[in-house]
């Protein structure tokens, strides 16, 4: 299958063009945050405090990363599971925020909030070295108490993902399975 | 009398952590390539073979396979004429958790209580449960468990009436409810019986239990063949993008139970099942 190539920040364009089901290398910058960094980015948002980076245009990973060890670029960096991000994510879609990677199903609101704004990708759980070598450069730019919850700015290079909830509403959680399915039903 | 020292527990402890995080174990490696071969949907085949990958990759860089290494679990299997010197099994086997999450550039995942929430920053402590035995047989039985898929596992006390049918459909609410959550091709371990706390213990070792494993009960066996054919046939597929291969295999513990009661325990493991057992 053949897998589109793209390029952070996303674009309008970019961002159009993506469909459910479609493979993706992504590259360029993109920032981790997991359940602890969300929490603060809403409170800072609720403090009318400015946010640690420009979310503008930009994509959040959902990793918390393991340490990275002397000679290597990063540490093992596969996606958490989504859901616990649910009730922080309508508001950084508010804020301009276009695109998530992480893994498993969003709540119905979070789908609600992303239609023709952002789109969530998965990448593929559990395959941590591999993703954890597509990363160039990291760097902790804010909550450094956090530890592996910290939010890192990553410059990644073709990091592997796969289009779930495009801008249109598509879902490829209900449309994978229910395809395969359909497939096997015709044989 | 077997006599094991302290500081051996905490070596083992130590370097099994360390296999844990970086070594697939070979029984699901094996299941995981003999699957591939049977997917026949495109976009499974690729996530597979990314899996594939990725183990060979933690593999030869000691590199950890997942970002989540896990809480540790040890079932401790301790004859009655081993005798311990130098320090508790437990202490022992705590330190050996600090001493590998660290020296291994493991993530550290431990928070003190769920209220609180603070990190203990090495890892521990790790959940450790005794089985005392005759002879002098000194057996530890590790697992790092990863909490995508623990948060998914589910424990429900059915009534007599409910059956063998109403359990086979728990369990497959249970995995169409963890969906791409657990991290799919999933290892589905089941407590079925005994009591609450017992049927979430037997869930467990199911869970850890090596996928390579025939069950020698013959009931269970069959039951854990036509419960992995159910599920296999509910499409979900690696990574919930559809296919076939869902789940590696259906791992089932049983024990006695009460004349009310039918209890019965799911606990999910992911395909980064990590398991090491160490015979002193």
């Amino acid at each position: 299958m053949s897998k589109i190539q793209i390029n952070t920040p996303l674009s309008k364009d970019t961002l159009q063009s993506l469909k459910a089901g479609d493979q993706v290398l992504l590259s360029g910058i993109i920032y981790t945050a997991r359940d602890a960094a969300h929490a603060r980015l809403i409170a800072a948002l609720d403090n009318n405090e400015t946010l640690p980076f420009d979310i503008k245009d930009q994509v959040i990973y959902y990793v918390g990363p393991t340490p990275t060890k002397p000679g290597q670029a990063f540490g093992s960096a596969g996606p958490t599971t989504s859901y616990r991000m649910d009730a922080y994510t309508p508001r950084l879609i508010e804020e301009g925020l276009v695109g998530m990677i992480g893994k498993g199903k969003r709540s119905q609101e979070v789908k609600d909030a992303m239609k023709g704004k952002a789109i969530y990708f998965a990448a593929v759980g559990g395959a941590a070295a591999l993703m954890g070598k597509c990363v160039v450069s990291a760097e902790v730019i804010a909550y450094d108490d956090l530890g592996a919850e910290a939010i890192r700015k990553l410059e990644v290079k073709d990091l592997p993902i796969i289009v779930i909830n495009d801008l249109l509403g598509n879902d490829l959680y209900l449309s994978g399975q229910a395809a395969y399915l359909e497939s096997k039903g015709d044989k | 009398m077997k006599k094991v020292k302290y500081q051996e527990i905490v070596m083992q402890t130590k370097i099994a952590c360390l296999k844990m995080a970086y070594d697939l174990p070979e029984d699901v490696q094996a299941k995981l390539e003999a699957m591939r071969l049977e997917e026949d949907a495109i976009l499974a085949q690729e996530m597979l073979d990314i899996i594939i990958e990725n183990a060979k990759i933690a593999r030869l860089e000691s590199r950890p396979m997942c970002q989540d290494t896990g809480m540790v679990i040890c079932f401790v299997k301790m004859g009655q004429d081993v005798q311990i010197e130098g320090g508790s099994i437990e202490a022992a086997i705590n330190e050996g958790v600090a001493l590998g999450y660290d020296e291994g550039f493991l993530r550290k995942s431990v928070v003190n209580n769920p209220i609180d929430r603070i990190n203990t920053k090495n890892n521990t402590p790790a959940v450790v449960h005794f089985e005392v035995v005759e002879g002098d047989d000194f057996i530890l039985e590790f697992a790092a468990k990863g909490f995508g898929s623990e948060n998914m596992s589910q424990l429900k006390m059915f009534p007599p009436a409910a059956g063998l049918a109403g359990v086979k459909e728990f369990v497959k609410k249970v995995v169409i409810e963890a969906g791409p959550n657990a991290c799919p091709p999933i290892i589905v371990g089941i407590g079925l019986g005994g009591t609450f706390e017992k049927c979430a213990l037997m869930a467990k070792k199911a869970a850890i239990r090596s996928v390579a494993d025939v069950n020698p009960n013959e009931t269970l066996a069959q039951l854990e063949a036509e419960l992995l054919t159910d599920i296999n046939e509910l499409g979900i597929g690696p990574q919930g993008f559809g296919g076939k291969t869902t789940c590696l295999k259906v791992n089932i513990e049983m024990y006695a139970t009460h004349i009310a009661g039918l209890p019965v325990a799911v606990n999910i493991n992911c395909h980064a099942a990590r398991h090491v057992k160490v015979v002193f």
